[in-house]
């Protein structure tokens, strides 16, 4: 059985899943519009401050989201065991986590082609590097957080005190990429005259790989135990 | 063999909730398992299922060791336990249609209307699972289990959610993968109902091996394991 068929077929079911269960993502939407808000609350009145970190607010109010978005798209597994039923079909746990895991990217790729926009409107900063740097920062960055999401997601799925959890585990790991994808975004923002950006993009690219190929491995032993 | 146990044990802690079992089926033999609540006959099934990993012994199926060649082995396995397993967003359709896919099995329309049918579900296919009754999801998850054609077919309480219309559908379901020759395990507190249709019999107590003979005779061999 091609392994390639099986992690579509996976993305094609939780894409279904995705679609039927549009109030998880209208939640989801917004949560992370709450959280831009109160960034802009929290601020207050002084627009210099917001523009001036508003890369900040805008990937914090993504990793926010995206934690609740990876731990309900594993709550789904769980509601009838459907996890366990997958994997007892013949299925390589490697294709059940790349199924997954790239659902994640996509279903996190529409949240922030929802929420950039508004971030920018609601901090007052404008596109003034490349539109497709924006686009790239965003996939590799949102590409590091639902690989190990989607590994951690599964981890905590059955543990007590999972909705903390899941973010004690994620957080300190996808620190690197949630620097790399701000001061890729900040440049974005405000203009890269040195050139920066190709190396926000590598690190970002460098962890995407390490984390994707490790949580692969890892992703059958986790849901075996 | 199409399955071969030696010593299959899983322990909690300092409590065993099976030890010891033993257990070799031919092809095409069929089994029925007895035992109170308890008694050690999912923590079996899940075993042999390979969803439960045990803390000693050994397990083939069809001479395939799961601990080496997992995957191979599940291609033989097909489990239907307490769980139904389904997703509450899909339609019974889709049910089906993501299992053939992941399993590599036909998903032509006609051939997943026609397991639906089969287990009297016929015009549901459209329906979203989450307006299933319990039956229903039961009826579903039955016809997701004839999509894979298992060589060795467990089952956990066959009888569990269903009506009267749906032991009878249970009965005649069993039968026909009887006459089809694979291989049953099959645990129920029901006894009486399967064992004028299945060939052997094992009762478990306490997480131990009771009793093994014929299916016929599981339960009065049941009943004096419970007076013990």
């Amino acid at each position: 059985m091609n392994v390639t068929r099986q992690i579509l077929g996976v993305l094609r079911k939780d894409m279904l899943l995705d679609w039927r269960g549009q109030r998880r993502a209208v939640s989801v939407f917004l949560f992370g519009t709450i959280t831009l808000l109160l960034f802009s609350f929290a601020v207050g009145p002084d627009s210099e401050a917001l523009a001036r970190h508003a890369s900040g607010y805008l990937w914090l109010a993504l990793v926010l989201s995206s934690t609740l978005a990876l731990g309900e798209s594993l709550r789904v597994e769980l509601e009838d065991d459907a996890l366990e039923g997958l994997s007892l079909l013949p299925v390589d746990p490697r294709a059940l986590f790349y199924g997954k895991a790239l659902a994640n990217v996509l279903f996190l790729a529409m949240l922030s082609l929802l929420l950039v926009p508004l971030g920018m409107v609601l901090y007052g900063v404008h596109i003034e590097g490349s539109v497709f740097d924006l686009g790239l920062l965003l996939l590799l960055g949102i590409a590091g957080l639902a690989g190990p999401g989607t590994l951690y997601s599964a981890m905590t799925a059955r543990a007590r005190g999972r909705d903390a959890m899941l973010p004690l585990l994620l957080y300190p790991l996808v620190i690197p990429v949630v620097l790399a994808s701000v001061k890729g975004t900040q440049l974005v923002f405000t203009g890269d005259p040195m050139n920066q950006m190709g190396g926000w993009l590598q690190l970002s690219a460098a962890f995407d790989i390490v984390y994707w190929s490790l949580c692969g491995v890892l992703f059958g032993k986790v849901i075996d135990s | 063999m199409a399955l071969d146990v030696q010593g299959l044990a899983r322990g909690y802690g300092q409590r065993w909730a099976l030890a010891g079992l033993n257990l070799r089926m031919k092809p095409g033999n069929s089994l029925l398992v007895g035992g109170s609540n308890g008694a050690g006959k999912t923590t079996m099934l899940r075993m042999i299922a390979t969803t439960l990993r045990p803390t000693a012994g050994t397990l083939r199926i069809f001479g395939l060791d799961p601990s080496t060649e997992l995957l191979a082995a599940r291609r033989h396995i097909g489990l239907l336990s307490h769980r139904t397993h389904l997703y509450d967003d899909l339609t019974a359709l889709e049910t089906l249609d993501v299992a053939a896919r992941l399993g590599g099995w036909s998903n032509h329309l006609d051939h997943l209307q026609g397991l639906l049918e089969r287990v009297g579900l016929a015009g549901r296919g459209r329906d979203v699972v989450r307006g299933f009754s319990a039956g229903m999801r039961k009826r579903l998850s039955f016809a997701r289990l004839l999509l894979q054609e298992p060589d060795l077919v467990l089952i956990d309480e066959p009888y569990g959610q269903l009506d009267p219309a749906g032991f009878e559908f249970v009965d005649e379901l069993v039968a026909q993968l009887r006459d089809e020759g694979r291989t049953l395990v099959i645990a129920t507190h029901l006894v009486e109902r399967l064992a004028p249709i299945l060939r052997s019999g094992l009762v478990l107590h306490g997480g131990q091996m009771k009793w093994v003979g014929p299916a016929a005779e599981v339960p009065k061999a049941l009943m004096e394991a419970l007076a013990e």
